[in-house]
């Protein structure tokens, strides 16, 4: 287990009157000090640490989130922000002596822009909700963080989130204008702005990806994208890690980019299929969902040159999706990846490790080797375009033995991505998970 | 002239620097050095012998250069392996000297045309090696795609003009260069009708890589007879054809249409990259506005009013101007910006302009204060490019 900081002991003693000033701040409701109502903010995504807090609040505007940090800076209190809670890497953990202030009631969309491209929401609007607000007129939000459906704007600020379509749109840090951010002091700033470029220092590009560390962003200007006229996936099923490697690598260097190139191996494979029904090979060692967008006509020309090139590394089989719904099963299986190995397993840890393309068959075999060092199960899905690998790790939290090999299995996948020339952390965040 | 070939020989000139409380300029062939404020040091630090290529993976779509690397030999170096820099970045004709380095280019965070859809210099900037003002060097990044492992320096430093650290390797995300290129024209537009049409093409499913309007000087410099409105299309080459063709009919409300071929496109768009369209005397200023899109014709017309010639990129949002360096000049674009809450550079300008206004627009207090804390972090003798991006 990692261990957290040590609570401040002047603090602790200090709980009621903390809660009396922050009382004073906010509307009635907005904060919480009962230890019944405080348990569900005790834990995140990585639900093996839980640490209850010494109180929640639940603002309401951007001046009542200035006035809650200048009131704990002013009084030494630590502070967590937090989303949705579906970190992965403890970003949003509690810590005994600090105050959770959980953004999700500044869930509104201010103004929406199509004729300029852009949206301006709070901070406790979720991901897809973006998305949701102007899918009518044929916009999207481009990041798409597999927990979409339940993640917020403010976390993705955060942890600069990504998702499998990032090879062709970029993460958040590319696809934000401008944040309100609010100091630890309590000063209300403004980032950007509604245009593409800002002068004098990158303030956004900073904050964004800063867990929290430099401010809590209340306010954002996400860009808004036109939605392409259509996507279709494929599967293409390999007989080996090799082969499958090879073949992105080729599909790239060939020129062809698509909006989204996504690796799965034989255990996430039947574990994603078990879950989803989406047609997964259950014979393959190895499996691509590569997905292009346009008209039809460009969706069966580039679709058509991908398969030539699979062809050219003998895959069991290629499959077309022929309909939205077949791509939408595809999609159920690769985004209900983490749910579908939470059937098979009482706890997994989720790696995010982010590798050269290049290294992937081998970072692969050297984790199958670990996996049976360790006597643990890996699952491993890997946005193979960009390089982030998701090994899952399943173990039983209820066995601290299980669960300290568990870590160890992680920390030494994490040491090898950077041995290779990769990197801790591809989307997740630090968190407390990275941090030690 | 201290122009080390190796990053310990900058980090020695930095210390040494330090150690005689003797600020540089920090440059790399000075192309840009006009740019912003004007510094006055008695020694330039420059990268320019910093050169070469340790790394380029075409399949992995990374590549990373030393500073010094001038722009056209990477980009010689990519368009072996059919690849290009995203951000397209810009040649611009009013350079002081005849080439640039891709330290210069991500120090001061300059993208072309495709930025609209494609991103910026610092949104592909994946690592980078720095000397920072203390002489220590720092690593951040990496030469992988995504990383979210700590703050993201990297985005500090990409438009920090040279003044928080002497960048001496930096590594780039790249992409295939696209198979054909083709644009649609539309003739003798007013600046609201032709950011009403870039609007219309932006928001289309048609993937356009470049919206620019040129008004009747910026035109006639090209050559055209009346103001054109140019929409573009970068892909495979049968895609191109059939966007060519939907942008078209969707456009054509707006007039006649016409399509430029793959070539044709290529040295237009060239030229929009490079300021080419702008009507440059020797001794004019030349401001670059950063605001909304439907914003961008507030922005010309102001400039206009004040004696300027100008254009729009980036479907309105990005606006060029030139003309006559006086205040009132200066003051007509800094209040239009404003007023559209933009963003803007004076990129070049007598040195009286440059010395006696800001070059970039001034932040908040509680912005600046903390800026003067950041840049104190990393430059606290106040060694490198002092005064260059703001007075104080």
């Amino acid at each position: 287990m990692i261990a957290l900081p040590l609570p401040k002991a002047d603090v602790l003693i200090r709980r009621d009157a903390v809660h009396a000033g922050l009382r004073v701040l906010l509307p009635e409701g907005c904060v919480i000090t009962d230890p019944t109502r405080l348990k569900p903010y005790e834990t995140d995504g990585l639900s093996a640490y839980r640490q209850m807090p010494l109180a929640v609040v639940l603002p309401e505007t951007t001046e009542q989130v200035a006035a809650v940090l200048r009131f704990c800076h002013e009084n030494g209190v630590r502070v967590v922000p937090r989303g949705a809670g579906t970190s992965l890497s403890g970003g949003a953990l509690p810590l005994a002596d600090a105050v959770v202030i959980g953004m999700m009631r500044m869930n509104q969309v201010i103004e929406v822009n199509y004729r300029d491209r852009y949206a301006v929401v709070r901070a406790g609007v979720t991901n897809l909700g973006i998305t949701g607000a102007v899918e009518a007129e044929g916009f999207f939000y481009a990041p798409d963080p597999s927990s979409q459906l339940a993640c917020m704007i403010g976390g993705n600020i955060g942890m600069n989130s990504g998702g499998a379509h990032c090879l062709k749109y970029g993460v958040t840090a590319n696809n934000v204008l401008g944040v309100r951010l609010v100091t630890i002091e309590g000063e209300i700033l403004e980032l950007g702005g509604t245009h593409l470029d800002t002068a004098g220092y990158d303030w956004l590009g900073i904050v964004i990806g800063s867990e929290g560390q430099l401010g809590i962003a209340t306010e954002i200007t996400v860009r808004i994208l036109r939605a392409p006229e259509g996507t279709r996936a494929m599967l293409a099923a390999f007989e080996g890690n090799e082969v499958a490697g090879a073949c992105v690598a080729a599909i790239i260097g060939s020129g062809i980019i698509p909006v989204a190139l996504e690796f799965m191996d034989r255990p996430a494979i039947h574990a994603c299929e078990a879950f989803a029904h989406a047609g997964y090979p259950l014979d393959a060692e190895a499996m691509l969902i590569i997905e292009v967008e346009g008209s039809v006509a460009e969706q069966d020309w580039l679709l058509g040159q991908i398969k030539e090139i699979c062809a050219g590394f003998n895959p069991i089989s290629l499959k077309v999706s022929q309909s939205a719904e077949e791509s939408a099963a595809i999609w159920k299986g690769r985004k209900g990846a983490f749910g579908a190995i939470g059937r098979i397993s009482p706890d997994y840890l989720c790696m995010d490790g982010v590798i050269p393309t290049s290294t992937l068959p081998m970072v692969l075999r050297r984790i199958g080797e670990m996996s049976v060092q360790y006597g643990l199960q890996v699952a491993n899905i890997f946005h193979a375009g960009d390089g982030n690998l998701h090994p899952l790790i399943m173990f039983d939290a209820n066995d601290p033995a299980s669960m300290h090999k568990a870590e160890a299995f992680g920390a030494e996948i994490l040491c090898l991505c950077v041995e290779v020339g990769g990197c801790l952390t591809g989307e997740h965040g630090v968190g407390v998970e990275n941090a030690i | 002239m201290i122009a080390p070939d190796d990053e310990a020989g900058i980090a020695a000139a930095i210390c040494a620097a330090v150690a005689n409380r003797e600020p540089l300029s920090v440059e790399g062939l000075g192309s840009k050095s006009g740019f912003l404020r004007p510094v006055q040091t008695a020694r330039t630090l420059s990268t320019c012998n910093l050169t070469g290529i340790p790394l380029y993976a075409p399949q992995e779509l990374v590549v990373s250069a030393r500073a010094g690397t001038t722009l056209a030999t990477l980009e010689a170096t990519l368009a072996e392996a059919g690849q290009h820099l995203i951000a397209e970045p810009p040649d611009y004709a009013f350079l002081d000297a005849p080439a640039q380095t891709i330290g210069g280019i991500v120090a001061t965070n300059l993208s072309g045309p495709r930025r609209i859809a494609w991103g910026a210099m610092r949104d592909h900037l994946l690592g980078m090696r720095a000397v920072t003002g203390r002489g220590e060097v720092i690593r951040s990044g990496g030469r992988v795609l995504k990383n979210v492992t700590g703050l993201d320096l990297c985005k500090l430093f990409a438009g920090s003009y040279g003044t928080l650290g002497v960048m001496t390797e930096v590594t780039l995300k790249v992409l295939p260069k696209p198979e054909a290129t083709g644009t649609v024209l539309l003739w003798g537009l007013h600046p609201e009708e032709a950011v009403r049409a870039m609007s219309i093409a932006l928001g289309s499913p048609y993937s356009v890589s470049g919206a620019a309007y040129l008004p009747q000087e910026a035109a006639m410099v090209m050559g055209y007879e009346r103001p054109s409105t140019i929409v573009r299309v970068e892909d495979f080459a049968d895609s191109v054809t059939y966007r060519l063709d939907r942008l078209a009919t969707l456009l054509g409300r707006f007039g006649t249409v016409e399509i430029l071929d793959t070539a044709a496109s290529l040295s237009l768009w060239r030229a929009v990259r490079d300021a080419e369209p702008l009507p440059i005397q020797p001794d004019d200023a030349v401001w670059r506005v950063s605001v909304r899109p439907s914003c961008g014709t507030s922005v010309l017309r102001a400039g206009q009013s004040a004696g300027l010639f100008g254009y729009l990129d980036w479907g309105g949002g990005l606006v060029f101007l030139n003309g006559p360096p006086t205040g009132e000049a200066h003051a007509a674009v800094v209040d239009a910006a404003r007023h559209a809450n933009g963003a803007w550079w004076l990129l070049r300008a007598p040195e009286s302009l440059r010395r006696a206004r800001d070059a970039v627009p001034h932040e908040a207090a509680a912005l600046a204060a903390i800026r003067q804390r950041v840049v104190a972090a990393f430059d606290p003798a106040g060694i490198l490019n002092p005064g260059r991006m703001f007075a104080a």
